[in-house]
């Protein structure tokens, strides 16, 4: 009875697991399988969608990378990728050591205030920031989203830099001073070392932010050529109203595995950036 | 002497990177000004814009007054649209969280592949949203839906009259706001699992000798220690459900005839697709009391954990 008792308790348990991973990953199996399976396969209501019925073919992935701008979208993404990561990092580096070694509540408030912007959704902005990107002549370039996009990067990354700043401890600057160091230099020579584990952070996070913004890419920019990867994808692999799901899907799912490995390997730094060290130990 | 003048201005440099109150300020400067060159300046804007006349054709500042606010409030489609949005929020996170807590739990025990699960679950968000959301479309599909083709072979539905789930409205409000749950879950599983670890192993071991039962346990002392972080994720879940227009957009661009349409998506289609930009900022400005509803409560909620 026990034995029959304990087995259909884990038999629920890996159950509710098994419903759960689907319901979360389904549409990456979907987008899998669609990106191998032939047109005729794809487009047979009589056939089981959850498997081949033909061979499995790579003919949408080729005219991906041969007919259409995806390459040129990969290109854009990283460009802007690169571009606002590095504004960034020589923004919120500075500002977060500041903010960690800042004496005083009114550094703290200065910190939260930061913070407080990521809370500023592109919703908001978009209309305003559209008006003055055409100001500049940035419209329908890419530039446009380097100059923007780390008006999200730079308070959240100087938030996380905050808390890495935090945990070095003081003493290892004074003693630099102490040998002879300017405050600068002791920054340079003993913090940023030590430091190494949080940039590569920022770098990962920056870049993943980038990469899944939609609104303002989408507002700012029309010129297929200029697009990144995320909104190229989604709007113009649409011709007409014919959709080409083979294409679609094999775009979608090359653009989204080096996110979700990132992610993936750096959540748990993550989850201690956004919750601002709420839980301590 | 020329090596005491040379000497001089060095040391007036590096006493200048000697001192914390100068380098300080120094150090924090270029952030505020980029925050407020490129968000509290625009802000501004947007109200400037919201009393104006403003279009992309007729781009006058001609002062209006409250006008545009009357007009968007008169609108039935405005009506509809905040409805909708509340309905969205709201649904999206009380599927979200459930589900979010649900995992969490399951994938806090020890298991074969709890690994591979944590990965596979996590990735609805870690995925850019207008891929990921493609990939719902495809599976929405009114004529080569998966969805549709399970329910057939199961004989759930008419294979003649298959649901059309962006097609019909009630339908196309329950879609958007399922796959908006399904991209805001994980962040509610990976927020709960790191509430769960912060609990003390001994403080659990007790209540349970003193006789606390599952519940008890779970709502009288794991919810008050977790409480923090999960109001933390719960404001920043619903500030981001609030101002979404991504999946709405991505997925039915607000329609069938507005049904499911929210005050971002509204404001996209008012403001740059139709060009009346100071229509469309006052829509965008219905979403500050709210956001600053969900600031005050991040307040007080940064601060509630210091003490």
């Amino acid at each position: 009875m026990r034995l029959a008792k304990k087995l259909l308790s884990e038999g629920s348990f890996y159950g509710a697991v098994l419903v759960l991973v689907t319901f979360a990953a389904f549409p990456f199996y979907w987008m899998l399988i669609t990106t191998f399976k032939t047109d005729g396969d794809l487009y047979n209501l009589k056939s089981n969608p959850y498997w081949f019925n033909a061979a499995p073919t790579l003919e949408h992935i080729k005219y991906l990378f041969e007919e259409t701008l995806f390459v040129q979208w990969i290109g854009n993404t990283a460009l802007i990728g690169v571009c606002v990561v590095a504004i960034t990092l020589a923004v919120a580096l500075p500002a977060g050591y500041s903010l960690a070694r800042m004496p005083g509540r009114s550094a703290e408030s200065l910190g939260i205030g930061i913070f407080l912007t990521y809370l500023v959704p592109p919703t908001l902005l978009f209309l305003p920031l559209s008006r003055v990107i055409a100001l500049l002549g940035l419209q329908d370039s890419l530039w446009s989203l380097v100059l923007v996009y780390p008006t999200f990067t730079i308070p959240f990354c100087t938030w996380l830099f905050m808390g890495f700043f935090k945990s070095v401890p003081r003493e290892i600057e004074e003693a630099a001073v102490v040998d002879g160091c300017t405050v600068l230099g002791a920054f340079v020579k003993t913090v940023l070392p030590l430091s190494v584990p949080g940039i590569l952070t920022v770098v990962i996070f920056a870049f993943t932010l980038t990469m899944q913004e939609f609104v303002y890419a989408l507002t700012f920019i029309s010129s297929s050529d200029e697009k990144p990867v995320t909104l190229g994808v989604a709007t113009d692999l649409i011709r007409g109203d014919i959709f080409y799901w083979g294409e679609l899907m094999g775009a979608a799912l090359i653009a989204s595995v080096p996110v979700a490995i990132a992610y993936n390997l750096f959540l748990d730094r993550f989850i201690a950036g956004i919750t601002g060290g709420a839980v301590k130990g | 002497m020329t090596a005491i003048a040379e000497f001089a201005p060095r040391a007036r440099h590096r006493f200048l990177f000697d001192r914390a109150e100068v380098l300080g300020p120094l150090f924090i400067a270029p952030a505020i000004l980029y925050v407020l060159l490129l968000v509290a300046l625009p802000f501004l804007l947007a109200i400037y814009y919201s009393v104006s006349a403003f279009t992309i054709f007729d781009p006058s500042y001609k002062f209006v007054g409250l006008k545009n606010f009357f007009d968007v409030i008169e609108s039935d489609i405005f009506r509809r649209t905040l409805a909708n949005t509340f309905i969205f929020t709201i649904g999206a996170q009380i599927i979200g969280l459930l589900l979010g807590k649900f995992a969490a739990m399951l994938l806090m025990k020890e298991f074969p592949g709890r690994g591979i699960a944590r990965a596979l679950v996590v990735l609805p968000w870690a995925v850019p949203v207008s891929l990921a959301v493609l990939a719902w479309q495809w599976m929405f599909d009114s004529l080569y839906s998966v969805i549709n083709w399970t329910l057939i072979a199961a004989g759930l539905v008419d294979a003649t009259h298959p649901p059309q789930w962006l097609g019909q409205q009630d339908l196309a409000m329950l879609a958007v706001t399922v796959v908006h749950a399904w991209r805001l879950f994980p962040f509610g599983v990976v927020i709960f699992i790191a509430g769960f670890t912060s609990v003390p192993k001994d403080v659990l071991d007790a209540a349970t000798v003193d006789g606390a039962g599952f519940w008890r346990r779970n709502y009288q002392i794991i919810l008050p220690i977790i409480a923090p972080i999960v109001v933390i994720a719960l404001i920043f879940g619903t500030v981001f459900t609030f101002t979404d227009l991504s999946v709405v957009y991505l997925l039915t661009k607000g329609g069938p005839i507005n049904s499911t349409q929210v005050l971002g998506s509204l404001a996209f289609q008012v403001g740059i697709l139709s060009g009346d930009v100071a229509h469309g900022a006052v829509i965008c400005l219905f979403l500050f009391p709210f956001l600053l509803i969900g600031v005050i409560f991040m307040l007080r909620a940064l601060r509630r954990r210091e003490i």
